[in-house]
């Protein structure tokens, strides 16, 4: 069910750069033109240069040590290599026991409220019980907003006034999660441009405002990224990690761009594990991020 | 995270001839790194290859200029047709009878609702009588949230819950009419480009509206797509001009390029934060600096006036002017400075600072600030006024008084000295081009 949506959202993908790769990987013989042209595809769909690279480093080699002509033949390989770019070992998974802790993070404008009530039905659907803390205190109505969602999932959600203080948001809304007997609690943040000193710091400090009620939390660390983000993406990525521990990526609007490719740079530069994709405008328009399906879903034919 | 493309090019031009003309395969060894820092900025791959081909032939058999290398040259080239191909900052054109209306339009989470305010509150400055109107009653609080900063800015805005985008346009408009506005703002819900159904509605909103201007609000951090974007609107809904939000990150903004070699219109407006009044005029100098990884010395000088007070400011800048600053000022503006970001990546705007950045882990280089700090705070009033005095001896005492050794202390003194110099080679205002591109 999963899979057919991550097919429809990499359309445009599949028929724009990924299809033009299939295509030329499709016949014919390897040759200077074909490295030239598979290299150009790949930073057209936002793969980077650094990676783009890297990757056809890899494939010439293998290719002038195995004697191999036809580009068929590199097809597989680079499928087979992006795969691998995009594969890591399993990520945090929601325990039985205690409070699970979600903090959701990114920059101003990637989608972190609606990919936070995709969640949210995601974890429903498991039949987990989510509590939702509206930590983003700063922009005009986001509490409103996350309310609403609140509201259309039947979740409770923990708001103070605008302009409060978010540690204490947390603080509560931890407090709530483990009266109320929440198995999962997502946190909304304000989104915040990773150059922002003082507002990554804020960020820190939430992460220890959690830590300080439980534990382990939070569990997990959310990054979301907007996909049609290009190279800054990685930029984004390397900051939040090194502020507050990113333990995966939610990319968001993945239906909107036809290109996907940051996904790949993200994963090879930083090694930050992707792990949902907003596949759509609805509630359950949300996937778990596979690295076979994704890379199947960007080389299928039609 | 990246070299800046003098770097590159110096490495490229290192085993060449010093003067002369620049040859053919000199240009297009440098021209390939041109082409590699374009793309890393994001900038669409086919306006890249147009580029490259439009400075190739400008470049090639150009004399090298006596104050500069060739590397210098071909940057010199690249950036001004850079800057050109960015085109003039646009005027909002707003002639003919009032009500005017402006449209924002663009992709979800680009900014269009903040961008309305920051816009209000902009023509209001320039006398007009802006009205907010809030036509996306898709988005959850959409409207709530127009209306939070309408309500701070003290600015009207019209919405309705319910109703099509299309009715409350033209319901808007009646009441600006009636009101004695003078300018209808439209913020609109976020759409797909490729959306028939959204964009059709975008359609019908500007034939009812007929607006003076529908501007794309665009991310500056958009990628390869920004081509694409920038087409669907500009074929479907016919734009006038462009606003480039997120600016006050660190995406080089390729992204502004592209959409303006497809659409050909003007880029009007940068959204450089998230404060109503963080909307400021575009210099296509400066963007072409940043889309080239140069560094942004003018960038950072405003940012440092938007930290600091602002009549600080302007003493701030006569004392770098001037050469004046001492170490007294200096410890002032520590305290400010953090406020403005880590240091590493205010060193990034700093032109030939870029590298020696680069080598500094974040961590350290903030803790070497606190230990700068320490050492002038051990410094006597005198001693911070003019360094020249510090001998052996009061070395001995500013190192023992902040926990430092006296080699940190003559660092320090060193670095002091330096930055000094470097004050004197800039000329506010206008960045005097050899001595920024000098290594």
């Amino acid at each position: 069910m999963f899979g057919k949506r991550v097919q429809q959202s990499l359309t445009r993908t599949r028929h724009s750069y990924f299809g033009r790769i299939r295509g030329l990987l499709a016949r014919g013989e390897v040759n200077e033109a074909l490295w030239q042209e598979l290299e150009e595809l790949l930073i057209q769909a936002d793969v980077g240069v650094g990676t783009t690279v890297a990757l056809i480093e890899a494939l010439r080699e293998r290719v002038d040590k195995e004697g191999l002509r036809q580009a068929r033949a590199v097809r597989e390989m680079l499928k087979d290599d992006l795969k691998r770019v995009v594969t890591f070992s399993e990520s945090p998974r929601c325990r039985e026991d205690g409070l699970w802790v979600i903090l959701v993070v990114g920059v101003n404008g990637s989608g972190k409220t609606t990919s936070i009530a995709k969640l949210a039905r995601y974890y429903q659907d498991k039949g987990r019980k989510v509590l939702l803390a509206a930590a983003d205190t700063f922009r005009a109505a986001a509490i409103d907003q996350l309310k609403i969602w609140g509201q259309r999932l039947g979740v409770d959600v923990v708001a103070h006034q605008p302009g409060g203080d978010p540690g204490a948001v947390i603080y509560d809304a931890i407090e709530a999660g483990q009266a109320r007997d929440a198995e999962v609690l997502i946190i909304d943040t304000a989104g915040r441009l990773h150059t922002k000193y003082n507002l990554m710091e804020e960020l820190k400090k939430l992460r220890r405002v959690a830590a300080g009620r439980v534990p382990e939390a939070p569990q997990e660390v959310i990054l979301v990224l907007d996909a049609t983000t290009g190279q800054n993406a990685l930029t984004q990525a390397k900051y939040f990690q090194e502020a507050v521990e990113v333990t995966g990526v939610f990319v968001a609007k993945l239906d909107g761009t036809a290109k996907g490719g940051i996904v790949f740079a993200i994963a090879k530069e930083l090694g930050i594990p992707i792990q949902y994709v907003g596949t759509g405008e609805r509630l359950e328009d949300l996937a778990e991020f596979d690295a076979e399906e994704f890379v199947e879903g960007l080389f299928a034919e039609s | 995270m990246f070299e800046s493309l003098t770097e590159r090019l110096q490495g490229v031009f290192k085993k060449l001839a010093r003067k002369g003309k620049l040859r053919e395969q000199d240009v297009d060894e440098a021209l390939r790194e041109v082409r590699l820092a374009l793309l890393e900025a994001d900038v669409n791959y086919q306006v890249v290859k147009r580029f490259v081909g439009r400075v190739r032939e400008r470049a090639v058999g150009v004399e090298v200029m006596k104050s500069l290398n060739p590397a210098q040259q071909v940057v010199k080239i690249v950036h001004g047709e850079l800057t050109t191909m960015l085109g003039q900052p646009g005027r909002l054109d707003l002639s003919g009878p009032s009500p005017h209306t402006i449209m924002l339009v663009g992709l979800q989470g680009s900014g269009k609702t903040t961008t309305a305010a920051k816009l209000a509150l902009h023509l209001r400055q320039e006398g007009q009588r802006p009205l907010l109107v809030a036509t996306d009653t898709r988005r959850p609080a959409a409207m709530a949230q127009l209306e939070v900063l309408g309500r701070e800015l003290e600015i009207p805005v019209y919405g309705e819950e319910g109703g099509s985008p299309v009715a409350i346009c033209a319901q808007a408009l009646e009441r600006a009419r009636k009101g004695a506005y003078s300018v209808a703002i439209l913020d609109t819900q976020g759409r797909l480009h490729i959306d028939q159904k959204l964009m059709g509605e975008l359609v019908e909103m500007k034939d009812r509206v007929s607006p003076d201007e529908v501007l794309l609000v665009a991310d500056a951090m958009t990628g390869q797509d920004a081509v694409r974007l920038a087409q669907e609107f500009h074929q479907q809904v016919g734009l006038t001009g462009l606003i480039l939000t997120k600016i006050d990150g660190d995406a080089r903004g390729g992204a502004a390029l592209s959409i303006r070699a497809v659409s050909g219109v003007p880029i009007k407006f940068l959204g450089t934060g998230e404060k109503p009044s963080a909307l400021e005029a575009f210099h296509p100098d400066r963007l072409a600096s940043r889309i080239l990884g140069m560094g942004d010395i003018l960038t950072l000088i405003e940012r440092a006036e938007a930290s600091f007070e602002e009549e600080e400011a302007r003493r701030v800048e006569e004392k770098l002017r001037t050469a004046t600053f001492d170490l007294e000022d200096f410890r002032q503006q520590l305290q400010q400075v953090k406020r403005m970001g880590p240091l590493s990546q205010l060193m990034e705007m700093i032109p030939g600072f870029a590298s020696l950045s680069r080598q500094l882990p974040q961590e350290v280089t903030d803790q070497q600030m606190k230990k700068i700090e320490a050492i002038i705070n051990s410094m006597t009033s005198e001693e911070r006024r003019n360094p020249r005095i510090i001998g052996g001896s009061r070395k001995r005492r500013i190192a023992r008084g902040s926990g430092t050794t006296i080699q940190e202390v003559n660092q320090l003194l060193g670095q002091f000295r330096q930055m000094q110099k470097l004050m004197k080679r800039l000329t506010f205002g206008r960045v005097d081009i050899s001595s920024i591109f000098g290594t």
